[in-house]
């Protein structure tokens, strides 16, 4: 029972994936303009045009050439990008694991402290505490990452070297690692962490604003249900009514919420990426549509989707787990 | 739905109300009634990066100072607004029409019309939607009506989830199969009996729309991908002074407050909403 339910969503999954493909293909085909002129450099005659669209495949039957599109895409190969003529699966490969680290640490970085917030916060319902981290949240939810990343840049990188705080304090504000630094094994990875105290601190503050809002609702919700007054009421200590009556009840829904969280964490990461210039998936795209790289704009857009497809098979796949009720 | 008009006003609603009256009050007027053009560049160097409530030299008082090319930031910020509450407005109003109209006919019709709405709905969902926005606007010159069109078509499919649930279930309460058997037409039984009592979740998505509609035509101008220079929105004006954070805050600062309280006021107007609901629902 529950091995069919996994089959049907795996095959309902690579339907969507299938779907989303031929989207991509669609609206490629759909835009104005002639892929091999992008290509070509200017004052090229219309003989090496048609040689251009030959060498493409563009002077095929659209079918053929849908075709031909997705079984190459199907097998990884995602065209090739017109700025540095390298595969955009290569192109994708390097700004990927960049994407997934951020995006990754502070998914859930924002739920262990929007998690711990949101109790908090149900557990001081109406003090000035619970008034303030609301207020905090719902400003947080409101504010645009871009504006909040210039923020911290201008306080921790330009206001704190003015103000001469020691270099410790001083965060840096753009890339991944020190430029020209040579650095290798621990120091590496202390400048590398260094880096990302920023850009990973404002992505999960902002996603811990809307999981504290949501947990804070779910668990006052909880404490007023008739399960937990039986549970009290049977004599379970604070701990165990906490532990396996409330949380137990908070896992799914958190679980959905992870899955539902996700294209915001995307789209919070394009504006973190460029903000900080950091080479992952979300500058990439920015700067692939800037320069009217297609195939690339695609092939992220593609992989953003099997990203949101995986995200919601593993928790459709977790959701027995979480909540036994829905076990067949 | 008859004590929506008379009710008392809490403080979340003052506030959302009280900012966005001041805020459609002053994006009409302020760039009408003001004798400076927010778009003309005159005397940069006399002018340029003066810091809020100061006065240039010609006498002319500037409330938030001005941008780098002397340009008064309020003004240019009431007109930048025009076109935000113009963009979240209307694209969520549109893909809120949209997304009401093909649940309301997917949930009544049920069917392939059903399926064909829903499955439209989840390929749409499956791609984060700044992703398909940077698409469209990708593949079509950016602007003011790209920016619409890609709202719209990128915003409806919550909306027509929540409103087919909605329709699905007023459907088998009896007042339905009553008014059909009184003589009304499938259409008169959907548009006066169902989809009102279907409608309250989509108008309160439809309102905490609109500060996301906001946010994502000022994030996709921010990237230089949204309204183009010298127009101003208040994602480009934000962009403008992402290299004078230091010599003039203000340039950003301004534009970024303005944003931040004008989603919030939707938010908490949608909010109050939702809640304005539920407690209805519950009398």
């Amino acid at each position: 029972m529950r091995f069919s339910d996994l089959a049907r969503a795996l095959g309902r999954a690579v339907l969507l994936l299938w779907c989303v493909l031929s989207l991509t293909f669609a609206l490629l085909r759909l835009a104005p303009g002639d892929p091999a002129t992008f290509l070509l450099p200017p004052g090229a005659s219309a003989s090496d045009g048609a040689r251009m669209r030959m060498e493409l495949g563009l002077d095929r039957p659209m079918a053929v050439q849908y075709a031909q599109w997705l079984r190459a895409s199907l097998g990884g190969h995602l065209g090739v990008s017109f700025v540095d003529r390298r595969p955009v699966q290569a192109v994708i490969a390097d700004a990927l694991p960049v994407s997934l680290a951020l995006g990754g640490a502070s998914l859930v970085l924002s739920f262990v402290v929007g998690i711990a917030i949101g109790l908090f916060q149900a557990s001081r319902k109406g003090t000035r505490a619970d008034v303030m981290l609301t207020i905090a949240s719902v400003l947080l939810v409101a504010s645009p990452a871009y504006w909040l990343g210039l923020g911290a840049i201008a306080c921790f990188t330009y206001l704190a070297s003015s103000w001469s705080l020691p270099l410790m304090m001083r965060l840096p504000a753009i890339g991944m690692t020190t430029p020209g630094a040579a650095l290798s094994g621990w120091p590496h990875l202390a400048d590398l962490l260094r880096h990302s105290i920023l850009p990973v601190t404002l992505l999960a503050a902002i996603g811990a604003g809307g999981v504290a809002r949501y947990v804070r609702t779910g668990a006052l919700d909880a404490v007023g249900a008739d399960w937990m007054r039986t549970a009290r009421a049977k004599g379970a200590s604070d701990w165990r009514v906490f532990r396996h009556h409330l949380l137990a009840n908070l896992r799914a829904p958190m679980l959905t919420l992870f899955a539902l969280a996700l294209p915001g964490t995307v789209a919070g990461s394009v504006f973190v990426e460029t903000i900080f210039a950091w080479p992952g998936m979300g500058r990439l795209m920015v700067t692939s549509i800037v320069g009217r790289d297609y195939p690339v704009v695609m092939g992220c857009a593609a992989a953003f989707a099997l990203l949101v497809i995986l995200a919601n098979l593993t928790a459709e796949a977790l959701l027995p787990w979480a909540d036994p009720r829905t076990r067949g | 739905m008859k004590r929506l008009g008379a009710h008392r006003l809490d403080g979340r609603e003052w506030f959302a109300h009280g900012v966005l009256i001041a805020l459609v009050l002053g994006v009409i007027f302020v760039p009408l009634l003001s004798s400076r053009d927010p778009l003309r560049i005159d005397d940069v160097l006399a002018k340029r990066l003066l810091p809020p409530l100061a006065r240039d030299s010609s006498g002319g008082w500037h409330l938030l100072g001005t941008d780098r090319f002397g340009r008064d930031l309020f003004v240019r910020m009431m007109l930048a607004g025009r076109l935000s509450l113009l963009v979240g407005v209307v694209g969520s109003l549109v893909a809120g029409a949209m997304g009401t109209a093909l649940g309301a006919l997917a949930g009544w019709r049920e069917g392939w019309i059903d399926r064909a709405v829903t499955s439209a709905a989840d390929v749409l969902l499956a791609l984060p939607r700044l992703v398909l926005l940077l698409v469209g606007v990708a593949l079509w010159q950016p602007g003011l009506s790209t920016i619409l069109v890609v709202l719209v078509l990128t915003g409806w499919m919550g909306i027509a989830r929540l409103v087919r649930t909605e329709v699905m279930a007023v459907r088998r309460r009896p007042f339905v199969p009553a008014a059909t058997a009184l003589g009304a037409t499938s259409t008169r039984v959907l548009l006066r009996h169902v989809l009102p009592n279907a409608v309250g979740p989509a108008l309160v998505a439809t309102t905490l729309g609109v500060g996301n509609a906001i946010l994502l035509e000022s994030g996709l101008s921010f990237l230089g991908l949204g309204i183009q220079p010298p127009a101003p929105s208040w994602g480009n004006m934000i962009a403008g002074g992402r290299d004078l954070l230091v010599v003039a805050p203000w340039v950003s600062l301004a534009p970024g407050l303005a944003l931040v309280i004008t989603v919030l006021a939707t938010t908490l107007l949608g909010d109050a909403l939702r809640d304005r609901l539920a407690g209805e629902r519950v009398n």
